[in-house]
């Protein structure tokens, strides 16, 4: 057995926090910096040139790439053999979204869903807990903006559907959307599960670098079909046409049953800021 | 690149056509849901606002807080479509005409219309860059709301696009 004190736990997410707020992936920079460079002159250029200069002045001047510092997203998968002591996990979450979003001036964007009453330190975090092999804690941590989650969507298809309905639905949703979500939008998908596991599953993929694909043949080809579906909409950056409106398709999926097909699309705008470690 | 000072003269609009790129500078007000909403009841009450509405740009964004040294926290537009149900009576009670991101409803887009007014849109995500600028910030109404306040920004040089012309037209539409 391994002994891992929360309070360890807290000082890695409050860092991983910190760092994510002000600077996107690799993958994303170099996906948004390929996006600017095929597009041709006019609005959609402009609007991809601007983002990558902001991302560039965020990271250097420690500033959020986006004021939308989001819903702090975290998700531990913990091994078998370690021992948590110290506060309750929880807790030192908590604990360390909150010194992050005070000591980076980052937005507090958390509220009671029906009084609107701010809480004031961007807690709670949502938290996803996975037990796995090993004496590790492997921690995913990326702040969720909400111009993009409100464009998301859950199909429950038929199996009949298949395929061809699981590439319809995502496109489907990226065309409904438009130019709200501040496409270029990364896509989230979730096949699978049930109601409830699509939605975490769409979540994860969401944490996959762009340009990464599938480890199953037939999924990643759901990946690119749906990619070129998406850019033949023609809804380009910020909704001003041109060649780009997704930079990826990231589908995760799961056995289900055999009366269904759940599929969940989570959009992520351009900006991906996601934090991995392992303690 | 058009060059516009605030306040905005009904000639400065009648040249502004969906698709233009433009350069704000002068005052602009942000607001969001939360205050939209407060926005609506005291008009709803006849009661006064706590802010001149007449000839102002509203801002649809919520900024992050402001650094020391900054005048101003990350800054970018948020989702206009939200302020969808508020827009057309603030338009018709006389506000300028607003910057936010993404396409708005018919309703706005006639409201723009048939006031002379105009929508622009800022780029959605490049918050760190609109901070650069704000020259000056100061919350004037609905403190207590945090960042969903109303402030009063000064701006320099704060680059959008006009996204709903006063003709009717939208950058969104597909040609």
């Amino acid at each position: 057995m391994r002994t891992v004190d929360t309070q360890d736990i807290e000082e890695l997410i409050y860092n991983m926090a910190l760092s994510a707020g002000v600077s996107l992936t690799d993958g994303c920079k170099s996906a948004l910096y390929a996006a600017r460079d095929s597009e041709d002159e006019g609005a959609a250029k402009f609007a991809l040139d601007t983002l990558c200069r902001n991302f560039e002045y965020a990271e250097a001047q420690k500033m959020p790439v986006c004021q939308d510092t989001g819903m702090a997203i975290v998700m531990l998968e913990i091994g078998q053999q370690v021992t948590l002591k110290g506060k309750l996990l929880k807790d030192a979450v908590n604990s360390a979204v909150r010194r992050a979003y005070a000591d980076g001036y980052f937005r507090k964007s958390v509220c009671d869903p029906l009084t609107r009453q701010n809480t004031g330190d961007n807690t709670p975090a949502v938290i996803h807990t996975d037990i796995v092999e090993g004496d590790k804690i492997h921690i995913t941590y990326m702040p969720k903006g909400f111009g993009s989650e409100n464009m998301s969507k859950v199909y429950m298809l038929k199996p009949a559907q298949g395929t061809e309905g699981i590439i319809r639905a995502i496109v489907e949703t990226v065309e409904v959307a438009g130019s709200r979500p501040c496409p270029p939008v990364i896509v989230g998908v979730g096949i699978g599960g049930s109601f409830d596991t699509c939605t975490l599953l769409a979540k994860r993929a969401l944490t996959r670098e762009p340009g990464i694909h599938s480890a199953r043949t037939d999924i990643a080809e759901i990946e690119e079909a749906a990619l070129m579906c998406i850019n033949r909409l023609g809804i380009g950056c910020q909704g001003f046409h041109g060649r780009t409106t997704a930079l990826a398709v990231n589908c995760e999926w799961a056995p289900t049953h055999i009366a269904g097909l759940p599929v969940a699309i989570n959009i992520q705008c351009h900006c991906m800021r996601v934090k991995k470690e392992v303690l | 690149m058009k060059r516009l000072q605030l306040p905005l003269t009904s000639k400065d609009i009648k040249e502004l056509n969906a698709g233009d790129s433009v350069l704000l500078s002068g005052t602009i007000l942000t607001a969001r849901d939360c205050a939209h909403k407060r926005i609506k009841e005291l008009m709803d009450e006849g009661k006064a606002l706590p802010f001149e509405l007449k000839n102002a740009i509203i801002y649809y964004a919520g900024p992050c807080p402001a650094k020391p040294g900054f005048a101003s926290g990350s800054c970018g537009p948020t989702t206009s479509s939200r302020m969808d149900v508020f827009a057309p009576a603030l338009l018709d009670a006389g506000l300028a005409g607003m910057i936010g991101k993404g396409e708005m409803s018919d309703e706005v887009r006639k409201a723009i219309a048939r006031n002379c007014r105009v929508y622009f849109a800022a780029i959605g995500g490049a918050g760190a860059l609109y901070a650069q600028c704000i020259r000056k910030s100061k919350c004037i109404a609905f403190a207590d709301l945090l960042s969903e306040g109303v402030y009063e920004l000064e701006v320099e040089n704060f680059p959008a696009v006009v996204a709903f012309d006063c003709y009717g037209k939208s950058i969104y539409d597909n040609e």
